[in-house]
C-alpha cells in the first residue's frame, strides 16, 4: 500500500521544483521532428520534445502506437527516418552505460534457475568480455549488488532462484540490476503489465522514490497512466502516428485528444484525479481492440 | 585381513588395493592416453554443457554431432582422419545454424530431416569402405580406448583452444543467454556471442565425440550439467559441479570398462543417467536446488517434490 505521506513527499518535490526549477535542468534528451518509419509503415512523426535531467515522464498511449518504438529509438537500436535527436548530446547508440533499460515481458522462464543476485549482479559487469578477475574487487561488487536489492526491496527472495519469483518480484530485480549501472535514465517498458493493481502502484512508487534519491530521469511506457499519475510531471502522448508532451492534465483532455484522434474522444476524471477515456475504440481504425487508455 | 582380501582378489578381476589396481592400470599407454583425453574432454564438455543447457541447445548439440559422423565418414573415404572430417563438418554446420539464427527456433521438424539425412549420408560413405566397420563404431560409439596419442595431441590443443574462446566471451554469454534483451541494450553483440558459442559447441561436440562417439554425445554434454543446475544456482559453481561429474562419470566408466569387457561409453552414460534420475527424483527447495530433506510437513521452506 502505497503510504500517503511518502506520495505527498515526492509530489512536494516534483511540483516544488518544477514550477521553479523546471527550465534549468539540463535537457538530457532531445527531438526534432522525429519521424520513425518500419517499412513503409509510419509509426509516428513529428516528435518534437525535451526531456530533462530527474525528469519522471510517463510515454502512454494504446497498445501498438509505437511507444516502445520509442525506447528503442533511444536506445540505438533504431533509427530515426527524419528529424534529429539526442541523447546526453549524442545520437543514440548501443550500450550507453547512461541507460538503464527494463524491457517488456511477461515472466522470465520460470526453468531459469540463477539465484537472483547474481542475476542482479550482471548489471554491474555482465557486458563486459572475459571473466572477473578472481579477487579484485568482489566485495566491491557485493556490497553494490546488496545496496540495489535493499533500494528496491528485494533482499528476502534475492537468493531464490530468479525463474520460481513472481513478476512483482521480478520486476524489482530487473530494477536494480539497471540500477547497477549508475545510469542517469531509466526506461521502463510496460513495467506494471501483469501485475495486480496493488503491485503496480508499489512499483510505481518504488521507480519513483528510487529515481528521485539518485536524480535518474524515467520515461516509464505504460498503458495505463493511473498508478502513475501521483508522480509523473509530464506525459507523452503516442496515438495516431502523432506524439505529444505535456502536464497529464494538458494533454489527457477531452479537448486535445479528440483533436488528436480526430475523433469523438471524451475524458473523465473522478474525484481523486484518475482519467478514464471513452471514444477510443471507434477513433483507432487498426482492428484488435485496444484497451483504453485509463 | 590377507585371507579375506585373497578371496575376494580370486573373485574379481581387480584386487582391492586402490594403489595396486591404479598401478597396474597405468602400466599400459593406451590407458594413460584414454585417461588424459578423457579428462581434457570432460571439463571442456562440463564447462561448454552449462551453457547448452541454458541455451536450449541441447537439440542443436545433437544436430552438430550428427553432421560431425557424416564428416568423418568422408573423411575416412577420402583418407584424412576421422577428426579432421567431424571438425570441418561440426564449424561447418554450427556456422549455418548461426546465419540461419532465428530462423532456426521451433524448427526442430526441418532439423530433424536434415539430421537423419546427414545419418544416411554418412553410413553411405562408410558403404564405400567396407573395411572400416570399426571405424564406424568408434565414431558411433566412442572408442577412447583406441586413441592414438596423436589423437591426443590433437584433443588437447583443441580443448585449450575451446576453453580459452570461452573464458573469452563468458560474460556476454552469459548475459546473454539469461536476457538477451537487455544483454543487447547494454551494447552486446548478441548475434556475434553466439555464432561463436556455436563454433565453440562445435569443438566440444568434436572432442567429446572421441569418448563417447556420435550418439551418445548427450551424456557428457549435457547430463553433467543438467544435474549440476539440480545442485547450485550459482553459475561458477553450477560450472564446476558440471565439471565434476564430467570428469567422474568419465574416469568411472573407463576404470570399470578396463576390468569389465563392456564399451566405456555405455559405462558413462548410466553413470550419468542414474545420477540425473536420482537428482530429479529428489524435492527442490525454494532457492531451486535438490535437498536430502524429504519430510514436507515440518520444514520451514516448504518443499515441493520436482516436476517432471
Amino acid at each position: 500500500m502505497i503510504n500517503a505521506q511518502d506520495v505527498q513527499n515526492i509530489q512536494q518535490h516534483i511540483y516544488s521544483d518544477s514550477k521553479g526549477i523546471g527550465d534549468s535542468r539540463a535537457a538530457i534528451i532531445t527531438a526534432h521532428e522525429v519521424a520513425v518509419r518500419l517499412g513503409n509503415r509510419t509509426i509516428w512523426r513529428g516528435g518534437t520534445f525535451n526531456i530533462r535531467s530527474g525528469e519522471f515522464v510517463t510515454v502512454v498511449g494504446p497498445n501498438g502506437t509505437g511507444k516502445s518504438t520509442l525506447l528503442r529509438l533511444l536506445l540505438g537500436l533504431l533509427f530515426p527516418s527524419e528529424g534529429h535527436i539526442e541523447v546526453f548530446g549524442q545520437a543514440p547508440q548501443r550500450g550507453n552505460s547512461l541507460i538503464g533499460y527494463v524491457p517488456q515481458r511477461r515472466t522470465l522462464d520460470p526453468d531459469l534457475m540463477v539465484r537472483a543476485r547474481d542475476f542482479v549482479a550482471m548489471g554491474i559487469d555482465g557486458h563486459k568480455w572475459g571473466i572477473p578477475l578472481p579477487f579484485v574487487s568482489k566485495q566491491h561488487h557485493r556490497t553494490l549488488v546488496q545496496e540495489a536489492l535493499d533500494a528496491v526491496g528485494a533482499t528476502a527472495y534475492a537468493d531464490r532462484a530468479i525463474g520460481r519469483l513472481s513478476g512483482g518480484e521480478q520486476q524489482r530485480l530487473l530494477l536494480a540490476q539497471a540500477l547497477l549501472g549508475q545510469p542517469r535514465l531509466l526506461l521502463l517498458d510496460e513495467p506494471l503489465a501483469s501485475l495486480d493493481l496493488q503491485k503496480q502502484n508499489t512499483i510505481a512508487q518504488l521507480v519513483a522514490q528510487v529515481a528521485r534519491e539518485r536524480d535518474i530521469a524515467v520515461l516509464l511506457v505504460s498503458h495505463d497512466v493511473n498508478p502513475l499519475l501521483p508522480f509523473t510531471e509530464r506525459v507523452l502522448y503516442v496515438a495516431q502516428g502523432q506524439i505529444a508532451i505535456g502536464k497529464p492534465d494538458e494533454i489527457i483532455t477531452t479537448e486535445h485528444l479528440t483533436q488528436m484522434y480526430d475523433a469523438p474522444i471524451e475524458v473523465m476524471r473522478d474525484s481523486r484525479g484518475r482519467v478514464l477515456v471513452f471514444g477510443l475504440e471507434s477513433a483507432i481504425p487498426e482492428s484488435g481492440g485496444r484497451d483504453k487508455s485509463r | 585381513m590377507s585371507i579375506v582380501s585373497t578371496a575376494l582378489a580370486s573373485l574379481t578381476p581387480f584386487s582391492w588395493n586402490p594403489i595396486d589396481d591404479l598401478q597396474t592400470i597405468f602400466q599400459y599407454a593406451f590407458m594413460r592416453n584414454a585417461f588424459a583425453a578423457g579428462t581434457v574432454v570432460a571439463i571442456v564438455a562440463g564447462i561448454v554443457g552449462y551453457f547448452v543447457v541454458l541455451r536450449n541447445l541441447s537439440f542443436a548439440g545433437h544436430s552438430l554431432s550428427h553432421s560431425g559422423f557424416a564428416g568423418a565418414t568422408a573423411a575416412v573415404v577420402i583418407g584424412a582422419s576421422p577428426v579432421s572430417g567431424l571438425l570441418v563438418f561440426t564449424i561447418g554446420s554450427a556456422l549455418i545454424m548461426g546465419a540461419l539464427g532465428k530462423r532456426l527456433h521451433g524448427r526442430d521438424v526441418i532439423v530433424g530431416v536434415v539430421l537423419a539425412w546427414t545419418l544416411g549420408l554418412g553410413i553411405f560413405f562408410l558403404s564405400l569402405y567396407s573395411g572400416y566397420a570399426n571405424q564406424a563404431y568408434s565414431i558411433l560409439f566412442g572408442q577412447i580406448l583406441g586413441i592414438s596419442q596423436n589423437d591426443v595431441q590433437v584433443t588437447f590443443f583443441t580443448s585449450v583452444a575451446t576453453l580459452l574462446a570461452i573464458i573469452l566471451i563468458y560474460r556476454p554469454l552469459l548475459f546473454a543467454s539469461l536476457d538477451e534483451e537487455i544483454a543487447e541494450s547494454r551494447g552486446i553483440p548478441t548475434r556475434l556471442v553466439g555464432i561463436i558459442f556455436l563454433i565453440i559447441v562445435a569443438l566440444a561436440v568434436s572432442a567429446a565425440t572421441q569418448v563417447v562417439g556420435v550418439l551418445l554425445i548427450f551424456s557428457l554434454l549435457v547430463t553433467p550439467a543438467a544435474i549440476a543446475e539440480r545442485l547450485s544456482t550459482h553459475p561458477p559453481m553450477v560450472i564446476l559441479l558440471s565439471v565434476l561429474l564430467a570428469i567422474i562419470f568419465t574416469w568411472v566408466g573407463l576404470l570399470i570398462a578396463f576390468y569389465f569387457p563392456y564399451p566405456v561409453s555405455f559405462f558413462i552414460t548410466s553413470f550419468a543417467f542414474l545420477a540425473y534420475m536420482t537428482v530429479r527424483v529428489l524435492p527442490v527447495t525454494q532457492e531451486g536446488t535438490i535437498t536430502l530433506a524429504f519430510r514436507t510437513r515440518d520444514t520451514p521452506h516448504g518443499l515441493k517434490p520436482s516436476r517432471f
